[in-house]
């Protein structure tokens, strides 16, 4: 029986990975300028380990800095944006829950429009400035939620807190933007999500606090099961169940307070994803996690190469493919479970 | 080994228990018996940890209950309520070793030890080749078994049913009970169970508890406690109350409809 089981993951897990690894490799491949697939290896080579020594400066500047740093923050925001709906459905109990949903998404945009307008996200430490600011508007908004809709966590209740909880920070970012047409359209445009002139500052921000926030839901995973099924559950077999929510819930709303204030508010993947994956393996966070993150990671870089080839040479806000690609799936399973809403 | 000492517990201004005591030795079966409203699951809860009382406490052999850490606390007391299995796709198997958890530190996984519980305990519950099925595609019985066989992993010494049978058709019922008669006996299991159908009570426990408005009006062996008059006087029904031919338990007959006026209605 286990050995069956470990071949089952085998087989989901390697051709996830294989996925993984094709799009990646188409995604660095194609573009404006042609590169062949050796020539992308002899760059990543170059780099990395120093060998060659020598390559086409033409392809690795484009490659290394510009196409590189774009598919890796992809993939790295892809991954992130996947965990982050983990968590907040694990812990909320809720197949609705995600950041974009429960209004923390524009809670960390506000965030950071505030830091980007009041000039304390200029300068070096600006990125991070800027972060912080986002965390602390998501994590207005969560703690808001949380008690909008009360300790019982009801879906209804929880997704009507997140409704009021997305108008108003929404209406404040309206508002705030009116106040400042100058900077309108460019924010207009980092808000609507995009991975365009991005570079690699950007993603070393992201990569420390997505790690963390891996090994944290990694080694939370028997607790994420066990909210999973039931917070009285969880009690029972000695779970801290308030301590390690509040944990859980902190760290979602940091993930996507970064996530948010580099690439904007790109809907969609946090719900969608880790729900196909609980169709495809179960609720055992002991694989959702791995295989969400995989599968997060994959699914943006593949959005972001439709958002900069489709109608080349302009470029879509890579949140409108998500959103495309998306809702039909997420409809799919409103439609599915509205009985039970 | 578990000691109550006249605990109370009030929602808002309502005294829903009032002063209970109440000691459990090892390896007995206590019903907690009385109408809805009077105080029974709030007791269970206290005594499983999920809520404080308001005064009073309660004594875990040397410890107090309150001060006990989660993990400690679960590897003593397991419960089993209704329906407390979720609908999220877990498989039987994954459902049952999170009864593991008070057993397992952070960074542990499963050790072979606990796998041989859990296997142990999917034999005696009959649910060996189900171990690969979803939760979700159970049947009602199946999935009470799971859940008391997520409570047995954890190797309890008092496990407390909140109407464990409830919804359950008859062979379900008495295969749970069987299960937990079979661990009491064989294990000095501790049985603290909250249950609406007198009958089953009076066969099952050995001692029982009536509750009234948050009060114990009447506690002993179900032969010295259970009656005709304190079933009129708690639920204010009449009754006939008849020994089990085999075991002499009192077992309750109730009146043919016309000759039993109702004195006043219970939800």
């Amino acid at each position: 029986m286990r050995r069956q089981y470990n071949k089952k993951h085998l087989y989901i897990g390697g051709g996830m990975f294989l996925c993984f690894l094709f799009t990646f490799i188409l995604a660095v491949t194609v573009g404006s300028l042609k590169i062949p697939i050796p020539e992308i290896w002899r760059v990543i080579g170059h780099h990395t380990i120093g060998f060659p020594n020598q390559v086409d400066p033409m392809s690795d500047a484009v490659l290394w800095s510009l196409r590189f740093p774009r598919v890796l923050l992809a993939m790295v925001v892809g991954a992130s944006l996947a965990l982050g709906g983990v968590l907040y459905q694990g812990v909320l109990r809720n197949p609705l829950a995600d950041p974009y949903i429960l209004g923390v998404s524009s809670g960390s945009a506000t965030g950071a429009i505030i830091a980007i307008l009041s000039g304390i996200g200029a300068g070096i430490w600006g990125m991070w400035f800027i972060s912080l600011s986002a965390f602390i508007g998501a994590f207005i908004a969560t703690v808001s939620v949380f008690i909008l809709a009360g300790r019982e966590l009801r879906t209804n209740t929880l997704i009507l807190a997140g409704v009021v909880i997305h108008a108003l920070f929404g209406a404040i970012i309206t508002f705030l933007l009116s106040m400042s047409v100058e900077q309108m359209s460019r924010i207009q445009y980092w808000l609507m999500g995009s991975f365009s002139l991005r570079e690699w500052a950007h993603i070393w921000v992201l990569i420390p606090v997505i790690v963390v926030v891996m090994a944290v839901a990694w080694f939370t995973q028997r607790e994420l099961n066990l909210f999973a099924v039931n917070a009285r559950t969880a009690a029972h077999v000695g779970v801290s169940v308030k301590k390690t929510r509040f944990l859980l819930l902190i760290l979602a709303s940091f993930l996507t307070a970064i996530v948010v204030s580099i690439s904007g508010m790109i809907g969609f993947v946090g719900i969608v994803i880790p729900h196909l994956i609980r169709m495809i393996i179960g609720a055992n966070h002991r694989f959702l996690i791995p295989y969400s993150i995989l599968a997060g990671a994959t699914f943006m870089m593949l959005s972001d190469l439709l958002a900069r080839t489709l109608l080349e040479p302009r470029e879509l806000p890579v949140g409108v493919i998500t959103a495309f690609l998306g809702a039909p799936i997420f409809s799919y399973f409103l439609y599915k479970w509205r009985r039970n809403l | 080994m578990l000691t109550i000492q006249s605990v109370s517990k009030h929602y808002d201004t309502r005294c829903v228990v009032d002063g209970i005591s109440l000691q459990l030795k090892r390896g007995e079966s206590i019903g907690i018996l009385g109408p809805n409203g009077s105080g029974k699951t709030t007791l269970l809860r206290m005594i499983s940890g999920e809520l404080t009382p308001d005064q009073g406490e309660i004594w875990l052999e040397e410890q107090n209950l309150s001060k006990l850490k989660p993990k400690a606390r679960a590897r003593k007391i397991a419960v089993l309520a209704q329906e407390l299995l979720g609908d999220a796709p877990f498989t039987v198997r994954e459902m049952i070793e999170m009864g593991r958890y008070p057993y397992l530190s952070r960074f542990e996984t499963l050790s072979d030890r606990d796998i041989d519980v859990v296997d142990q305990i999917l034999q005696q519950t009959n649910l060996s080749d189900r171990g690969h099925t979803r939760i979700t595609e159970l049947s009602g019985g199946e999935r009470q078994r799971v859940a008391i066989a997520r409570a047995l992993v954890q190797e309890p010494e008092i496990l407390l049913l909140d109407e464990p049978t409830t919804y359950l058709d008859l062979e379900a019922q008495w295969s749970l009970l069987d299960i937990c008669k079979h661990w009491q006996k064989e294990k000095g299991l501790t049985l603290v169970m909250v249950i609406h159908d007198l009958n089953v009570a009076s066969l099952f426990c050995d001692r029982v508890l009536f509750l009234q408005n948050g009060k114990c009006i009447a506690e002993g062996t179900p032969k010295e406690v259970i009656s005709a008059s304190l079933i009129e006087e708690v639920y204010g029904v009449s009754t006939v109350v008849i020994p089990h031919p085999e075991t002499g338990s009192p077992q309750i007959l109730h009146q043919p409809f016309m000759n039993n006026p109702r004195k006043e209605h219970d939800s």
